[in-house]
């Protein structure tokens, strides 16, 4: 019989088990707790705006104007540092002006949501501005103290000539950014939430003595994979039934559907299609780590003292994969991307900032590469560890011996 | 990753076979140089007492887990899960999953040998209905008494028609009348085909049942081979009961015979037993009675394993 088809019985066994359970009504329920952690630590997450998330305006301007600028944007920075300042890009102007002012307004990194021209003298700014919105004022903020540090006073009101434009990339990054934290934790809370359940998957068996009659007739890899597969399966069944009850509950209270939300970079329909993928993806990667760290704890007290470290360990990998939202391309980023448990966290993120598309098939052919390796690891562990297969001594003894 | 089945014609015969079969788990040797050969077609007893080495001998065999050394072949496979699905394997510590109705365990017990599911559903019913279980086929595990449970497990083991039946101490927990159906299980399967091999501490199952036997005692095969080579091993024993206490025939009999109940008990001398009659009627012993009997499997296991492993079994041993 192939591992696939003895995966299949043993996940078919526990899906079964699982899904006419009373317990699976709870399971059910579970979300409930994680979505209030979710608007808490949402709202936290929203205020901690990092630095490459402000707005970017592109100056194209002499490097003498851009300086006088920088320094009264670190001027400003110094006496007050708020948030949501603005950044500054130096450009040197090209012949062309239209076509550079056209592709810096294209840009996708660093997303620009205005350029400036026209240096301090006569400043122009073309973008997706309010009149009288934020940017527009610490623009003139900034030109004016750039004049008076320039000349002597008094100096003249800082008047900037604005063209709007429909949208920019950088009006939508703050946007994506938030669209890229939902995503990494709702991916996150989903897998904090099945962990537990995943380091408890053996017991029953070794509890009962089922192992053996499994072990006797397939493969450690494939009761791994069954085991894994049904959970993921059970989980997916969960999250389609949290999500239709969450965009009807959207749809209720508010009247609007999905489309109305900002559109991540790659597009709504992409998003989730990667959103599926990713957590299916975030969730063997884990659950083959858990499931190998809860096969060697025997009784229902062990798990929970692994429970903990589990916990913690989750948290890091949320937190390297949070730290790289905003700044896609950042070697932050890559290298969360490299490894392979915050990798699906970052992807998520990147899909709501980036729109290319073939970086995350890249990424998840990775991730796949690294469920396989883990879980035949995680059996090896489980045969050597619990039950006592293979050479005991390391094979240097052996040869020592003989 | 992909393990496929194999479908090669298999060697007859043995159908296992092991060849210096080496287990250590951490400083202590379970198995210390463990070959024999299991013909195909027999049953196959393995002995000892607990913590022989059986236990780990078979489970070593069957693949469950992996020897230090040595190499092993079931049913013609080098590798014994490859040859999973004609196999059927009851461990010495029962399991099925408490939540499971019975006939759902023996299907699924079936599934994981590569039987269909709904197949594997309508053998179940058959089975459980042939062994009196039938009322019991949608009840919950956890609902069965130890003794039904272990039947379902049993069936669980047979239900997709192996080649190779493994069955760990399966006498133990089970009264009489059920040791006796069971063991009328192991001789239909054999009648059938089926290599049957199981380990046992009680030495009368394997007396009754087996053609072959292996003695692990220590980790180590004491003894392999046919049962009546193992009693072969032994003389004959004399019991001998006489109206004379003393005189010349005490000559006759060994210096070590011993009396039990009034009768002389000693191994028949190696000049058979014509000059011994000779000599006990010449020396005017005035013979009551005079048996000779062929020893029994207890007494070629304690000639072969020694007193010490004789004593474990005895003392873990059930009536036969």
């Amino acid at each position: 019989m192939s591992l696939l088809r003895s995966a299949f019985v043993i996940a078919r066994r526990d899906f079964t088990a699982t899904i006419f359970s009373r317990a699976f009504f709870f399971f059910l329920l579970g979300p409930l707790f994680p979505v209030l952690m979710m608007v808490i630590f949402g709202s936290i997450g929203g205020a901690a705006v990092s630095e490459i998330e402000r707005p970017v305006v592109a100056v194209v301007a002499s490097d003498a104007d851009f300086q006088a600028l920088a320094e009264a944007r670190r001027r400003l920075d110094e006496a007050v540092d708020p948030p949501a300042m603005i950044t500054l890009r130096h450009v040197p102007p090209e012949p062309d002006s239209a076509a550079q002012r056209a592709r810096l307004l294209a840009a996708q990194s660093p997303p620009v949501i205005a350029v400036l021209e026209g240096g301090i003298d006569r400043p122009r700014a073309t973008g997706a501005l309010l009149p009288d919105g934020t940017t527009v004022r610490q623009l003139r903020f900034l030109i004016e103290d750039a004049r008076r540090a320039q000349t002597a006073p008094p100096i003249a009101e800082a008047n900037v000539l604005l063209t709007r434009t429909q949208r920019s990339p950088g009006l939508l990054a703050p946007a994506r950014a938030m669209t890229a934290r939902m995503g990494q934790m709702v991916l996150f809370l989903l897998s904090l939430l099945l962990s537990g359940m995943l380091l408890s998957q053996l017991i029953d068996e070794k509890a009962n003595k089922i192992i053996e009659v499994l072990a006797a007739a397939v493969p450690i890899d494939a009761i791994f994979l069954g085991k894994l597969s049904a959970m993921l399966a059970m989980s997916l069944l969960g999250l389609a039934v949290w999500t239709s009850l969450g965009a009807a509950a959207i749809a209720v209270m508010t009247g609007q559907s999905l489309s109305a939300l900002p559109s991540p970079a790659v597009g709504w329909p992409a998003f989730l299609t990667l959103a599926v993928v990713y957590f299916m993806m975030s969730y063997l990667l884990l659950g083959s780590v858990f499931l190998g760290i809860g096969g060697q704890a025997s009784t229902a007290r062990e798990v929970q003292t692994l429970s903990m470290p589990v916990t913690m360990a989750q948290v890091v990998v949320f937190a390297i994969a949070a730290s790289a939202v905003g700044a896609p391309n950042s070697a932050r980023a890559l290298a969360a991307v490299v490894f392979p448990l915050s990798s699906p966290f970052v992807m998520i993120a990147r899909a709501a900032e980036l729109p290319q598309i073939w970086p995350h098939l890249l990424a998840i052919a990775w991730q796949s590469l690294w469920v396989a390796l883990i879980l035949h690891f995680a059996s090896r562990v489980f045969r050597r560890i619990v039950l006592k297969s293979g050479p005991s001594r390391p094979f240097w003894r052996r040869a020592a011996k003989a | 990753m992909l393990r496929m089945a194999q479908h090669e014609p298999m060697t007859e015969d043995p159908a296992v076979e092991a060849v210096d079969l080496v287990k250590d788990f951490g400083e202590t040797r379970a198995l210390d140089g463990i070959s024999l050969a299991v013909p195909a077609g027999s049953i196959y007893g393995l002995l000892g007492p607990n913590g022989a080495g059986k236990t780990t001998a078979l489970r070593v065999m069957l693949g469950i887990i992996d020897p230090s050394s040595g190499t092993r072949r079931v049913l013609g496979r080098e590798q014994p899960l490859d040859a999973a699905w004609e196999v059927g394997y009851l461990p010495e510590e029962r399991g099925l999953y408490s939540g499971m109705t019975a006939r759902e365990a023996i299907a699924f017990m079936g599934a994981l040998r590569g039987l269909a599911l709904k197949e594997g559903r309508r053998r179940a019913d058959e089975l459980l209905a042939a062994h009196g279980l039938g009322e019991w086929a949608r009840k919950p595990i956890r609902n069965l008494s130890k003794g039904m449970a272990q039947t379902v497990q049993l069936l669980g083991t047979i239900v997709h028609r192996p080649r190779l039946l493994v069955l760990d101490e399966p006498f133990a927990g089970l009264d009489a009348i059920n040791q006796a159906r069971l063991e009328e299980l192991i001789r239909g399967r054999a009648r059938d085909g089926v290599t049957v091999i199981f380990s046992t501490h009680v030495i009368a199952h394997a007396e009754r049942l087996c053609e072959r036997i292996a003695i692990i005692a220590g980790g180590k095969i004491a003894f392999e081979g046919a049962v009546d080579e193992a009693r072969d091993r032994l003389r004959p024993i004399v019991r001998l009961r006489t109206r004379s206490a003393e005189g010349p025939w005490r000559s006759a009999i060994p210096a070590n015979a011993r009396r039990e109940r009034g009768e002389w008990v000693f191994e028949l001398p190696p000049g058979g037993p014509e000059p011994l009659l000779k000599a006990l009627i010449d020396g005017g012993a005035g013979i009551e009675t005079l048996a000779i009997e062929r020893p029994g499997l207890h007494d070629a296991f304690v000639a072969i394993a020694g007193d010490a492993a004789a004593a474990a079994m005895g003392d873990l041993g059930e009536p036969g």
